[in-house]
């Protein structure tokens, strides 16, 4: 039963930073670049829920649609000042402008906010769930955390397969100048991409901190960096590999912690990492490419 | 165009190059001089006054603290002001805001230091507090520090403290426990990478033990992996603990709390010092708090009229009731004074000489404080006074 418990909080655990690695990769496998203000974009989108809800009293669903709102926009002004006029320079200039922009976010909201912790409201006001005469608990936030990440996952895919803007994002993805030339508007194609990423950082930063009820200005560092290691275990660039990778990695960091050592979790997550890597270089399910001269 | 530019920033870092290396040599040479007595009788009769330094997270993480030592040390350097002074100069206090950054907290350090601070009341963390007592041991600056309790912070001849020290407050927890009955089958959740919280648990554990306690679960987290807590919980829950032991600061703590809420987890959750500030988290919901004990020397709901004195003071100035650190900070500035007084030593002596006869002093004096009655201590810089408890009801500590 204990195991049951461990994995099921794993799982929930795992559901989050899925969400938050399908923003890493979807980014990464359309503009390819690794956009490391996502972890900081959840954060933002924690304190906004906190704002609409505790100190201007909206509703919860209607305080996380607005905070998603906040942070689509957000992401796209981020895309369009910082990211767009470097479309052509080096990945490394990039890299280091999302570094940048990370940081500017992090003191932006410990000027805005201060730097004391908030405890969250969680938004799900449910009771935990008593199964097996009380033998097994689940929270509330765990079930919510696993259904609303397989939903996303759900509609996510559809979006993709079914709609002319996911087609064009898988285009993109494959082949930017053929993209072009197909008359595909790629920059458009980007900006909805990272709309889509940041909208679901907002959704990861309240389910976060509901499970998590603590928020400061580096909430988002942690879990962003760890979902981006999810994102590359499961491959980058492929949206079941940010999925699967995600879970793997909060049931591994639960599992370990629970059987092996909780100090140890972080070391033993890490590794897997490194195991995956020098294995299988591209992820799980990441495809092989070979760099055209 | 862009040539001339860049000519322009290399002549502008030269010379701030330039500019800074002068600057070190002034302060050398003027530091050289004011050792000579010529130069300090001049000096004499600018600096009549005692200069305090203080330092603490005033932002970050730990600011509560900081911002309690500060609020704290400031209403006793006015009061001792407003009587007098001490040995008939007046406390002219400076408090830097570390962030609960040991880096940044020598760099206050050092600012304090150019401003001619005398006397360190600080720091008011652990970590930060090992860091700067190093620095204040090379310059003989005596420094007493309200609430760091790691042993390495009072490991110099230099620093005396007003709080216990983590094994004192680990020991006396365990004793606590013990000797009020309120649990036999105990648990330990604790920070593996801070040495406040490793430093208290390796002590409970070992006076658990001969207290007659058992410790039949033991769980460590790590600075980088402080938000999730179940599976920990779910250990001590199957273990059927009958209470926590919690030796780490309240941020985590409220984290903990929630979730063994939602786990429906309720065993009593006894703390440190460190669980101080939990009810004044922001948006906290209190009622997860509800009976939670904590260990702490000061509880502003005794009767006395120094602490009634001091809480309606720090109410209507700070709009707030004060925590066991502002109430440290606040006995740190009269233990300084009475050292002072005991010592002798004038406001126009260098830190230097001034350190010498507090150190002296501080073995000899005994000061009634808020946060204990005939507080003495030893030479080690150890304080010897008696530990309180308190219970957390309907939102607000009671003293058991």
């Amino acid at each position: 039963m204990s195991f049951l418990s461990y994995f099921l909080s794993g799982l929930s655990l795992g559901s989050i930073y899925a969400i938050i690695a399908l923003g890493y990769t979807m980014v990464y496998g359309i503009a390819k670049m690794l956009n490391f203000a996502h972890g900081d974009i959840i954060m933002v989108g924690a304190y906004m829920i906190f704002i609409f809800m505790n100190q201007l009293g909206i509703n919860t669903f209607l305080a996380i649609i607005l905070s998603g709102i906040f942070c689509t926009i957000l992401g796209m002004v981020i895309e369009k000042v910082a990211y767009k006029p470097l479309r052509n320079a080096t990945p490394l200039s990039v890299l280091i402008t999302a570094i940048g922009v990370s940081y500017l976010l992090q003191n932006l909201a410990l000027l805005i906010f201060g730097a004391n912790t908030k405890a969250f409201t969680s938004v799900i006001a449910l009771k935990p769930l008593s199964l097996f005469d009380g033998k097994l608990i689940i929270s509330a936030e765990s079930i919510i955390t696993i259904l609303i990440c397989i939903i996303i996952m759900v509609i996510l895919t559809l979006f993709i397969n079914k709609t002319k803007n996911g087609q064009a994002m898988i285009a993109v993805s494959e082949d930017k100048s053929a993209a072009t030339l197909m008359g595909i508007n790629v920059n458009k194609t980007i900006s909805i991409t990272f709309a889509i990423g940041s909208f679901l950082a907002a959704i990861a930063g309240a389910l976060l901190c509901s499970a998590y009820p603590s928020l400061t200005p580096t909430t988002g560092a942690m879990p962003g960096i760890k979902a981006f290691v999810a994102a590359v275990i499961g491959g980058i660039g492929s949206i079941p590999g940010a999925f699967i990778g995600g879970l793997v990695l909060g049931i591994l960091e639960n599992l370990s912690k629970a059987y092996i050592s909780s100090q140890l979790s972080d070391a033993i997550v890490f590794s897997l990492l490194i195991i995956v890597l020098l294995v299988k270089p591209t992820g799980i399910l990441g495809k092989n490419q070979n760099e055209k001269v | 165009m862009k040539k001339n530019l860049l000519v322009c920033a290399c002549a502008m870092m030269t010379f701030a190059l330039v500019a800074c290396s002068n600057n070190a040599t002034v302060k050398e040479t003027s530091a050289v001089a004011s050792e000579s007595a010529n130069v300090e009788t001049t000096m004499e009769e600018v600096k009549s006054v005692y200069k305090f330094g203080g330092i603490g997270p005033t932002t970050g993480g730990a600011a509560v603290y900081g911002q309690a030592v500060k609020n704290g040390m400031e209403i006793a350097v006015n009061e001792v002001n407003a009587k007098g002074g001490i040995n008939g100069s007046l406390v002219e206090m400076n408090f830097q805001d570390d962030e609960h950054d040991a880096e940044k907290s020598v760099n206050a350090y050092n600012s304090l230091k150019d401003w001619g601070m005398q006397v360190l009341v600080g720091t008011t963390t652990s970590a930060p507090c090992i860091a700067v007592a190093a620095e204040s041991f090379n310059d003989n600056m005596f420094q007493i520090t309200p609430s760091g309790s790691a042993v390495d912070c009072a490991t110099n001849d230099n620093v005396f403290r007003v709080c216990f020290s983590d094994p004192d407050q680990g020991k006396a927890s365990a004793q606590y426990i013990s000797n009020n009955k309120l649990a036999t089958n105990v648990g330990v959740i604790y920070d593996s990478s801070d040495v406040y919280s490793s430093g208290i648990r390796e002590t409970f554990v070992q006076e658990a033990k001969s207290v007659g306690l058992n410790v039949v679960a033991e769980e460590k987290f790590t600075a980088d992996s402080k938000t999730d807590f179940t599976t920990q919980l779910k250990k001590l829950q199957d273990a059927n603990v009958e209470l926590v032991f919690l030796p780490f600061y309240y941020n985590e703590a409220a984290l903990v709390l929630k979730q063994a809420d939602q786990m429906q987890f309720k065993p009593t959750f006894f703390s440190c010092d460190g669980m101080d500030g939990i009810l004044t988290l922001e948006n906290f919901d209190k009622a997860l708090a509800e009976g939670v004990m904590l260990l702490t020397p000061f509880s502003a709901d005794a009767k006395d009229s120094l602490t009634q004195n001091f809480v309606n003071e720090y109410k209507q100035k700070y709009g707030e009731v004060p925590n066991q650190f502002a109430a440290d900070a606040y006995d740190a500035v009269y233990i300084v004074k009475k050292a002072l007084e005991q010592s002798g030593a004038k406001a126009s002596e260098s830190h230097s000489v001034l350190c010498d006869a507090l150190k002296n002093a501080m073995t000899q004096v005994t000061v009634d404080g808020l946060t204990g009655n005939q507080m003495k201590w030893a030479k080690n810089g150890e304080p010897n006074k008696e530990p309180k408890a308190v219970k957390i009801v309907n939102g607000e500590y009671q003293l058991q």
